[in-house]
C-alpha cells in the first residue's frame, strides 16, 4: 500500500489507480513511460551536448586566436602561411549568398502563396502544392550540381566576368531551395485570416487584388515576417549546395560574380581535408560553427517572437 | 432630399463628378487587379518551372551513363567505369539504422510530450528545446557526430557514427510531427477507452496511436527523405569518396550517393559531371518516390478519418 500511495504521489500517477484491491500496479507500463520519458529528455541532451561541444572545441581555439580578432578581423587564410583567423570574409559570403537567395524566394514566395491561397481553384491547388513540396525533397547536392551546369554558364552568357564558382549561382539555388518553405508558410498565414475580413473588403468594392494587398498580407505580417527570417536562417545554414556553387576562396566583396567562400563551406572543406585532431585548423572549423550556430539560433527565436508577440488570435 | 431647384442640380453635377471618376478609377482598378493576379501565376509558375527544368537538365546530362553497370559498379579514377554500388549500400545501410535509431526515440518522445507528460514548466521547457533543435544546421549536427559518435563513443568514421548522427538530425522533425499526428485524434477517443476502466497506457497503445498511425508514418517518411539527401552531417563524421568494398560490419568505413555526388560534381572533366548527374537520377528517383509515397498516405487519410 505503501508503494502505492508513493507512486501516487509521483507523476506516474495517471497510469496506476489505487484504492481497489483488483487493479495491481502494472509495472510493465512504468517500465514504457520511464522509457518513453527518456526519449523526451534525449532532445535535451542533444542541445547541451551540442552547445558543451562547441563551447569547448573552441574555447581552445579561442586560447591560441583572440575572440576580438576572430570577430573583427578582414582577412582569413587558415590552411596557408602567414595564417590569419578573421572570420569576417566567411560572415560577408555567407551574408551575400543568404541575402541573394531571399530577394529570390521572398517576392516569389509570397506571389505564389497568395495565389496559392486566394486565387487557386481547389484542383489547381491539389495539382500545384505537391510539386512545390516535390521541390523542396530536393537534396541539396543536387541544387549545388545545378548551380555548377546549369545556373553558372547561364550568368556567364549575361555576364561575362562570372567566374566559375561564384556567389550569385549560389544565392540563386539557395533561393529555390528555400521557396518551397517561404511559400507553404505564407499561405497558411494567409489561409487562416478569417472570412470576415474578406467579405469586409469585397463590400467595400475593393477588388480582389486590393483584399489581397490591402487586407490579407497586413493581417498575416508576423507570419509572413517570421517566415522570411525563417527562409533567411535556413539560408545561412545550407551547406552542400554553397559548397559546391560557391568555391572557396574567402573574399570580403559585396561582388556576387566573384567565388566567395561561406562559413559552411569552410567547415566543409576543412572536413574533407582529413585535418587531424587537436590542430588549429580542427579547432577552427569548431569556432566558425559556434558562430553560424549563435546566427541561425537568434534568427529563429527572433521568428519564434515575433509569431508570439505580434501573431492575431482570429476568433 | 433637398426642395430647392439650385441644392438638386449641384448635387447631381457632384454625383455625376464622383461617378465619372469612380469609373475612371474602376477601369484602372480592375487593369491593376489582373496585373497583379498575372504577376503571382508568373511565380506559381516559376516554383513550378524550376522543378521542371531541373529534371530536364539532370535526365539530359546523366542519362546515356546510366545502366546496369553503373548501379553494380565501384567507384573508379575512370569515369566511365565508375559506378554507384558501394554508395547505394552505404546510403540504404545508414538509413535502415537511422529509420530504427530515430523512430523509437522520436515517436518515444512525442507520445510522452502529448500523451503521458504533466503539462508544466517542464515540458514546455522540453518542446521550447525541440522546435529549436529543428532550426539547427544540419552542418552542425555533423560536428555533434564528430565530437560524440567518433570520438568520445570511439565509433570512428563508421556505418553507426554516420546512423547516429542523421538519428540526431532528424530526430525534432520527427517529434514535431508525431506530435500534430496525435493531436489530430480527438480527445472523445481518449475518453471513451478510460471511461472503459484502460488505463492510460491501454488508451495511448490501443486507441491513440492506431488512430495516429497515419500522420505519423508520414511524418517518418518525410524525415527519411530528407536523411536520404542530406550529405553534410556524413561528410563531417568522416564519409569517404572512395570505396572499393562492401561493409562487413556497422562499423566499417562508409560513401553514401549524396557524397558520392558531391565528389564527381566538383571535378572539373566533363565524364564525372555526367555520371554525378547519372547518379542524381538515381537518388532524386528514391527521394521522389519516397516523398510521393508520404503524400499519397496524407491523401488518402485526408478522405478518411473525418473524426
Amino acid at each position: 500500500m505503501s508503494t502505492t500511495t508513493a507512486i501516487a504521489n509521483s507523476d506516474m500517477s495517471a497510469i496506476t489507480r489505487t484504492g481497489d484491491a483488483r487493479l495491481k500496479i502494472r509495472w510493465h507500463e512504468l517500465a514504457v513511460v520511464r522509457w518513453l520519458q527518456i526519449c523526451a529528455w534525449i532532445s535535451v541532451a542533444t542541445t547541451i551536448a551540442i552547445v558543451a561541444i562547441l563551447v569547448l572545441e573552441s574555447s581552445a581555439f579561442f586560447a591560441v586566436v583572440p575572440v576580438w580578432n576572430f570577430l573583427t578581423g578582414t582577412n582569413w587564410s587558415p590552411l596557408i602561411d602567414p595564417r590569419s583567423f578573421g572570420v569576417l570574409p566567411l560572415i560577408t559570403g555567407t551574408l551575400v549568398v543568404s541575402l541573394g537567395a531571399s530577394l529570390i524566394a521572398v517576392p516569389i514566395g509570397l506571389g505564389s502563396a497568395i495565389y496559392l491561397a486566394e486565387y487557386a481553384s481547389p484542383t489547381t491547388r491539389r495539382f500545384i502544392k505537391p510539386t512545390i513540396e516535390l521541390l523542396a525533397g530536393i537534396p541539396s547536392v543536387v541544387f549545388g550540381y545545378f548551380a555548377v551546369t546549369t545556373v553558372t554558364p547561364f550568368l556567364q552568357a549575361i555576364f561575362p566576368s562570372t567566374e566559375v564558382f561564384n556567389a550569385a549561382s549560389a544565392a540563386i539555388v539557395l533561393g529555390f531551395m528555400v521557396l518551397p518553405m517561404i511559400t507553404s508558410l505564407c499561405d497558411d498565414a494567409i489561409r487562416a485570416a478569417p472570412r470576415t475580413l474578406r467579405e469586409g473588403g469585397f463590400a467595400l468594392a475593393a477588388t480582389k487584388a486590393e483584399v489581397s494587398i490591402g487586407i490579407l498580407i497586413p493581417a498575416s505580417m508576423s507570419a509572413i515576417m517570421a517566415s522570411f527570417i525563417l527562409g533567411f536562417s535556413r539560408a545561412i545554414g545550407e551547406t552542400m549546395a554553397v559548397a559546391l556553387a560557391a568555391g572557396s576562396t574567402p573574399n570580403m566583396s559585396l561582388n556576387p560574380l566573384i567565388s566567395m567562400q561561406t562559413m559552411t563551406g569552410y567547415i566543409v572543406q576543412v572536413a574533407m581535408g582529413d585535418v587531424p585532431h587537436g590542430t588549429i585548423e580542427y579547432q577552427s572549423i569548431f569556432a566558425v560553427a559556434a558562430a553560424l550556430f549563435v546566427m541561425t539560433l537568434i534568427l529563429n527565436l527572433l521568428s519564434q517572437f515575433i509569431v508570439r508577440r505580434f501573431a492575431r488570435q482570429w476568433e | 432630399m433637398s426642395t430647392t431647384p439650385e441644392n438638386i442640380s449641384g448635387t447631381t453635377i457632384h454625383e455625376a463628378e464622383l461617378e465619372t471618376s469612380f469609373k475612371d478609377n474602376l477601369a484602372r482598378r480592375r487593369v491593376e487587379a489582373a496585373i497583379f493576379k498575372a504577376v503571382i501565376l508568373l511565380a506559381t509558375f516559376f516554383a513550378m518551372a524550376i522543378l521542371a527544368t531541373l529534371v530536364w537538365r539532370i535526365s539530359a546530362q546523366g542519362w546515356a551513363w546510366l545502366n546496369w553497370n553503373f548501379m553494380t559498379s565501384f567507384p573508379s579514377r575512370v569515369a566511365a567505369r565508375a559506378g554507384i554500388l558501394s554508395a547505394l549500400v552505404g546510403s540504404a545501410t545508414i538509413i535502415l539504422l537511422t529509420v530504427v535509431f530515430a523512430v523509437m526515440l522520436g515517436v518515444g518522445a512525442a507520445i510522452y510530450l502529448e500523451e503521458l507528460s504533466p503539462k508544466n514548466k517542464l515540458s514546455q521547457f522540453i518542446e521550447l528545446n525541440i522546435s529549436n533543435l529543428s532550426g539547427v544546421p544540419s552542418l552542425v549536427y555533423g560536428m555533434l557526430g564528430l565530437a560524440v559518435f567518433v570520438r568520445l563513443l570511439g565509433f570512428g568514421r563508421s556505418i553507426m557514427a554516420a546512423a547516429c548522427t542523421l538519428a540526431m538530425m532528424i530526430l525534432p522533425i520527427i517529434i514535431i510531427s508525431s506530435r500534430e499526428a496525435l493531436r489530430t485524434v480527438p480527445p472523445s477517443i481518449r475518453l471513451a477507452a478510460l471511461a472503459l476502466g484502460a488505463t492510460k497506457w491501454q488508451t495511448t497503445w490501443h486507441h491513440v496511436i492506431p488512430a495516429a498511425s497515419p500522420g505519423i508514418l508520414t511524418g517518418i517518411i518525410l524525415a527519411v527523405s530528407r536523411a536520404m539527401g542530406e550529405a553534410a552531417p556524413l561528410i563531417m563524421v568522416g564519409g569517404v569518396t572512395y570505396i572499393a568494398f562492401l561493409p562487413n560490419s556497422l562499423f566499417d568505413s562508409f560513401t553514401t550517393l549524396p557524397i558520392q555526388i558531391f565528389n564527381w560534381a566538383g571535378r572539373p572533366q566533363e565524364e564525372f559531371q555526367a555520371i554525378a548527374a547519372a547518379a542524381i537520377i538515381v537518388l532524386v528517383a528514391l527521394v521522389l518516390v519516397t516523398n510521393g509515397v508520404a503524400i499519397l498516405i496524407r491523401a488518402r487519410l485526408e478522405n478518411r478519418n473525418r473524426w
